[in-house]
């Protein structure tokens, strides 16, 4: 053994698990106070604790939205850096940062980061951090998913990291330049106060954790913690055969030019290190489907933490981890690029290119592709029976690719996130729009020895007033990947059905501001999962059962099993 | 009234009675092992060990884990549903959720399957008003295509029908003529609250579970009355109050998760007796532990639960949290060289390696045996396959002796559940320092002690008859009935008026339920509570209302008081949200002598220990043994001790002080060496 470590596991382990219930703490009071929707219910916030000198990734909550993985990390090191080099004024106990520019280590504008200094006995030891989706940051469309922004400007407002509370107190001219430049702000100073409440939470818990097992100790223990969450890695990707394993992944389109984008990955294993070679991608695009690098890094981590869930996520995980060749593709994209599909939609893509590069790799642990959309359609307009405007949003799942232990999962979550949808019922109390249908998407998932799971297949009217429509989905062109011989699930298929005239958008997952009328209509079915091995080797019984459920048609079930 | 109360809690191994004569305080006890599948065996064989002649008894209240069962391994009632056209598949869609935050597999399986879900023609807006009528042709066709089918239990639910009924309840009334039995569930009668996939579910479980209960119960009544019994007979209900075996099946879903709810009820009690009225409940079984939190002598009651994975029950249910950690819970090494225990668990089959049944992975329940905290004369032999074990997973990959081995695994499996017990408690606003820790199940008092040192929590209350507690909890439980209406207003448009008449006719009805019942109640006692939330919100909080006349001050008052004492927040330039009125009427049920829980013949003058054995803490420690029921009624002791009885073994560390109580309660007064700051 060469573990010159002072420290001994049992502790380790105990403070490991402490650190995480802190975070796991914080999670749970951020969620319970805050007022936007996305935060409350779709959980879209992330907490964690971070090193003083590097921002290094020291725990994380584990509910946190798996898209934030390691993304505050590089946030909380762009920070220690600007003040380093005097861009940003250095901390003071009682001081949180605010900040969300993208290109500063983040993911969209809607994604605000709080930062705080943690001091001990007047020393900076440790950062605590928080991300949220706010449900409106100014810009172009209320809600900031504009699919046809060429620019950073038109999405919204960018903060860089500024100190939003001075010791202990809100600076009120700050936010108010924050107020006057977004939408619904009135209900915002609720999710700010939820936001620093978290950070209190959190350090008030660690400074129990200090007091107990003392600093010396839980120092030492993040050493070893970071060393052995690396060292765990290794292990795991020794699981994975020498030689290099290359997938492909398609964006539909950026939203403004009509193309699709390409992910080119080669996954090699050198030595104990696993490289992502990103080599051959797409150029940074006009619209905004760009991603930046820190969500690029952020979504390697979230696809290869789907892999190996037992490793605890700590910047160690990270380290064996080597992402290449992304400087002059879109996903490293610089300002002014419109960044604002980044996090929902470019992500889940690239994650889709991590697992179909890995699954020849590892086919007992890595599934087909799931539908990996998050299905955002936008409705803005003006209701004439409440006599006011609104803006709904409605997401969506997909199924899940088929795996070596059974079928995929019907209408899962995106894989960059753990959000539910919101009801039907709730959906029609507060907006003028009556669904006909919310069913599953028949005949979509991906055929294979294990099937893929199936989409979502749901249709809803405007009943009253004007409104306009806005789509970022993807996988329209193609749907999701099957793995091993099994087949691609269905496509994302939107339709508009205006005056009585059905058409499909230009870009078929992307569009903005389709004007509506009352008895219009929009009919969205998702993707379904890829099909996992040959489907000739599906047992017949199982062919049956979807037959008899409806799941296939006859035919379909005939052209795609061959019985 | 004069005769025996009777409380029969049937568990997953073993069926418990426990006697009561009101009149002497008398009490008297049996555990028999369960019968499966029918229940009703091991019911009547309990009364037969326990020596009582049924004709005596004038109560029966029986807590049965039928529906629990039949729910968790899916032996469900072949059900079909009625839905409102292009809504069938609500029921596999769910909420666009995935098992775990992280991993891309995982299955579900619906409660009712597709092709017996069928659609007919009606809907309502959310507003209540028909937009499509009901199609009475093409339901009556469901209907009969459903029984053919061969469908035993049918559930009707229609979109928006907490808003209006009208359509259910005709649908309802045209499948009963058709429909071969009484077993039709509406989903607006359990649930009446909007949202269509956890109405549903609630719906379906209780239409799949229905004919069990009814067929279960049924049964035993019959055979009880055939043993000489003639007054009522009661169920437990996971609201932790009880409802009459005539009534129990229409509402058949409010028996799942009665079990737990019974021990919360029994840990109410006993604290209340013992001047507790805090206290965190903490069951630790083979395979999980289930922990809830009382406090102010209040059971907490919730009606979001969801009792596995995308399975909501929406009725009010006692909040009990389970942790998967349980004595089988296994130990291992992960690949960064790190100790890791749980959630996998070796069960109870084959169980810890010192089962001796062919379990090969080491549990916490080994490595308590290998630190001397169970008897080893218990396991035999198999306590050096334990050791083996140990040795080779857990204490040669460390570099650790086995003893240190075991010691470590323990302290990783107390972490875990102190920071589930952390997090239970925080979710409720509620700070574990206010609280005694209630330790029962099997394995529940091994750890207690030490998890109360973990958590800062200063005693630990160990019930006379750890073992018997969820029969205990049926004797000593409440009439309840809970009642819901959704108003959703801003509270400064909120009409006071319909506020107060809401209120007041709750409990009127709810009075009236308990008056019905025929069972002796010593008070009436009636909760009335607000569910708020500042506008915007979606969560709620919920605020304790004094009476049933509160004015809108009052509301707003004590809606901010609660919210600053939850989060630190106060948001004066947001309007508050009146979202739900809830009441709880409650039927209190004389509290019964407890005292003679505990035998009182047998017991030795002076505190004298059995022997002593080896225990581990830090190192060997020479611990004395004592005999539970030996001990004087009286005692006061200081650990290091282990404290043994039939169904369980209690550890003392050193320096923590044990005193016993009237009802035969230990108390251990748990000292914390370093004061934690506010």
């Amino acid at each position: 053994m060469t573990d010159l470590s002072r420290i001994d596991p049992v502790t380790l382990s105990v403070i490991q698990a402490s650190l995480q219930q802190v975070c796991d703490e914080m999670d749970l009071t951020f969620s319970r106070a805050a007022f936007s929707p996305v935060i409350a219910e779709a959980n879209d916030r992330s907490d964690g604790i971070y090193a003083a000198e590097d921002g290094a990734l020291i725990a994380q909550g584990s509910q946190g939205l798996p898209v934030f993985v390691g993304v505050m990390q590089f946030s909380t090191e762009t920070i220690i850096k600007r003040i380093a080099n005097g861009q940003t004024l250095a901390p003071e106990p009682g001081d949180i940062y605010i900040v969300n520019d993208p290109y500063l280590g983040g993911t969209h504008l809607m994604d605000v980061r709080f930062a705080m200094p943690y001091f001990r006995n007047d020393r900076l030891v440790f950062w605590l951090s928080n991300t949220g989706h706010w449900p409106d940051t100014g810009g172009a469309v209320p809600g900031g998913f504009s699919a046809s922004a060429i620019s950073s400007e038109q999405e919204g407002l960018r903060l860089p990291p500024v100190k939003l509370f001075k010791r202990g107190h809100m600076d009120n001219e700050i936010w108010d330049i924050i107020r006057s430049n977004i939408r619904v702000s009135d209900q915002r100073i609720g999710d700010v106060k939820a936001q620093a409440s978290a950070l209190l939470v959190g350090a008030e818990r660690l400074t129990q954790l200090l007091d107990r097992y003392g600093d010396d100790t839980v120092g030492q223990a993040i050493v070893e913690m970071r060393l052995r969450a690396a060292r765990q890695m290794r292990a795991m990707i020794a699981l994975i055969p020498e030689g290099r394993f290359e997938a492909k992944a398609e964006i539909d389109s950026d939203g403004v030019v009509n193309q699709p984008l390409t992910i080119a990955l080669a996954v090699e294993r050198r030595g104990e290190a696993l490289h992502f070679d990103f080599a051959g991608s797409s150029p940074p695009c006009m619209g905004p489907m760009n991603s930046v690098r820190a969500t690029t890094l952020s979504s390697v981590f979230l696809a290869i933490r789907h892999i190996f869930p037992e490793v605890p996520l700590s910047s160690g995980a990270f380290e064996p981890l080597v992402v290449e060749n992304i400087a002059g593709t879109f996903l490293d994209a610089a300002y002014p690029r419109p960044v604002s599909g980044c996090a929902a939609e470019v992500s889940q893509r690239i994650a889709e290119a991590v697992f179909a590069a890995l699954v020849p790799a590892l086919p007992d642990r890595v599934t087909a592709a799931p539908a990996g959309t998050s299905g955002n359609f936008g409705l803005g307009g003006h209701d004439p029976q409440k006599g006011r405007d609104y803006v709904m949003y409605q997401i969506s799942g997909g199924g899940y690719g088929g795996n070596a232990d059974h079928d995929g999962l019907s209408n899962g979550c995106s894989t960059i996130g753990i959000s539910k949808a919101p009801p039907v019922e709730i959906m029609e109390q507060n907006f003028p729009v009556l669904y006909h249908r919310y069913a599953l998407h028949e005949g979509s998932g991906g055929a294979g020895k294990h099937r893929g799971g199936f989409g979502l297949d749901y249709e809803i009217e405007l009943l009253r007033g004007k409104a306009r429509a806005s789509f970022v989905m993807d996988h329209g062109r193609n749907g999701p990947q099957g793995a091993l011989g099994g087949l691609d699930g269905g496509v994302n298929r939107v339709e508009v059905t205006q005056n009585g005239v059905t058409s499909v958008p230009e870009h078929l997952s992307k569009a903005q501001d389709i004007a509506l009328s009352p008895g219009d209509r929009v009919r969205v079915r998702t993707p379904g999962g890829g099909g996992y091995g040959r489907p000739t080797e599906r047992d017949p019984a199982l062919i049956e059962e979807d037959i008899r459920l409806g799941r296939y048609s006859a035919a379909e079930s005939q052209s795609r099993f061959g019985r | 009234m004069s005769g025996l109360t009777a409380g029969v809690d049937v568990g997953g191994t073993f069926t418990d009675l426990v006697t009561l004569d009101p009149a002497t305080g008398t009490l008297r006890m049996a555990k028999v092992p369960t019968t499966l599948p029918n229940q009703a065996g091991g019911v009547i064989a309990a009364f037969t060990a326990a020596e009582v002649d049924l004709a005596e008894v004038s109560l029966i209240i029986h807590g049965t884990t039928t529906t629990t069962n039949a729910v968790l391994e899916r032996q469900l009632c072949r059900t079909g549903l009625i839905t409102t056209q292009g809504f069938r598949d609500v029921l596999e869609l769910g909420r666009r959720t995935r098992p775990q935050a992280y991993g891309m597999k995982g299955q579900f399986r619906p409660v009712i399957p597709r092709d017996l879900r069928l659609e007919v023609a009606e809907r309502m807006d959310a507003s209540g008003r028909v937009v499509t009528p009901l199609d009475e042709d093409a339901l009556r066709a469901a209907v009969v295509r459903l029984r053919d089918a061969g469908c035993e239990s049918l559930v009707i639910h229609f979109l928006h029908a907490y808003a209006n009924p009208a359509h259910e309840l005709r649908a309802g009334e045209i499948a009963s003529a058709l429909w071969p039995n009484a077993h039709i569930t509406l989903g607006h009668a359990l649930l009446s609250e909007s949202r269509e996939f956890e109405r549903g579910v609630t719906a379906a479980v209780n239409a799949a579970v229905q004919p069990l209960l009814e067929r279960y119960i049924s049964r035993l009544a019959r055979d009880l009355r055939d043993r000489g019994y003639a007054a009522p007979l009661l169920v437990m209900n996971g609201n932790g109050g009880m409802v009459s075996a005539e009534n129990v099946s229409r509402e058949a879903v409010k028996t799942v998760m009665s079990g737990p709810a019974s021990g919360v009820m029994a840990a109410l009690a006993t604290g209340r007796r013992a001047g507790m009225p805090n206290l965190l409940t903490y069951d630790m079984g083979g395979t999980s532990t289930d922990v809830a939190m009382i406090r102010d002598g209040r059971a907490p009651v919730s009606n979001e639960i969801e009792v596995e994975y995308a399975m909501p029950i929406h009725v009010p249910m006692v909040d009990v949290r389970t942790v998967g950690a349980g004595g089988g819970s296994i130990a291992r090494i992960d690949a960064g060289g790190l100790l890791r225990v749980g959630p996998e668990s070796a069960g109870s089959y084959p169980g810890p390696v010192c089962y001796g049944r062919g379990g090969t992975s080491v549990t916490i329940s080994d490595a308590n045996l290998l630190l001397g905290r169970l008897p080893a004369a218990r396991f035999g032999a198999a306590i050096e396959a334990a050791r083996q074990a140990m040795q080779d997973q857990i204490a040669t990959p460390l570099g650790l002796s086995v003893e240190e081995a075991a010691a470590a695994v323990v302290r990783i499996a107390n972490t875990h559940m102190a920071g589930a017990i952390r997090l239970v408690s925080l979710s409720l606003g509620a700070d574990p320092r206010d609280f005694a820790l209630f330790a029962f199940g099997g394995a529940g008092p091994l750890h207690a002690v030490a998890l109360a040192r973990e958590l800062a929590v200063p005693r630990v209350l160990v019930p006379a008859r750890p073992g018997l507690t969820n029969a205990l909890g049926c004797v000593v439980a409440d009439l309840r009935h809970d009642f819901v209406r959704t108003i959703n207003q801003p509270l400064d448009l909120a009409d006071m008026g319909r506020v107060h008449a809401i209120l007041v006719a709750q409990e009127a009805e709810g009075r009236a339920i308990i008056a019905a019942e025929r069972v002796a109640v010593e008070e009436i006692e009636t909760e009335f509570t607000a569910d708020m939330q500042f506008l915007g919100q979606t969560h709620l909080l919920r605020i304790r209302l004094p009476h049933s006349k509160p004015t809108r001050d009052d509301l707003q008052r004590l809606f901010e008081a609660a919210y600053f004492a939850r989060f630190r927040v106060d948001l004066p330039m947001i309007r508050a949200n009146l979202v739900n009125l809830s009441v709880s009427v409650i039927g209190r049920r004389p509290m019964p002598d407890l005292s003679q829980l505990i035998a009182i013949s047998g017991r030795a003058e002076t505190l004298s220990a059995l022997g002593s054995r080896q225990v581990w803490f830090d190192g060997w420690t020479d611990t004395p043994v004592y005999w539970r029921d030996h001990m004087p009624l009286s005692a006061r002791l200081t650990g290091p001790a282990i404290i043994e009885q039939m169904d369980t073994t209690l550890l003392v560390e050193p320096g923590c002080m044990v005193q016993t109580d009237a009802d035969g309660n230990l108390i251990i007064e748990v000292p914390h060496d370093r004061p934690i700051q506010d």
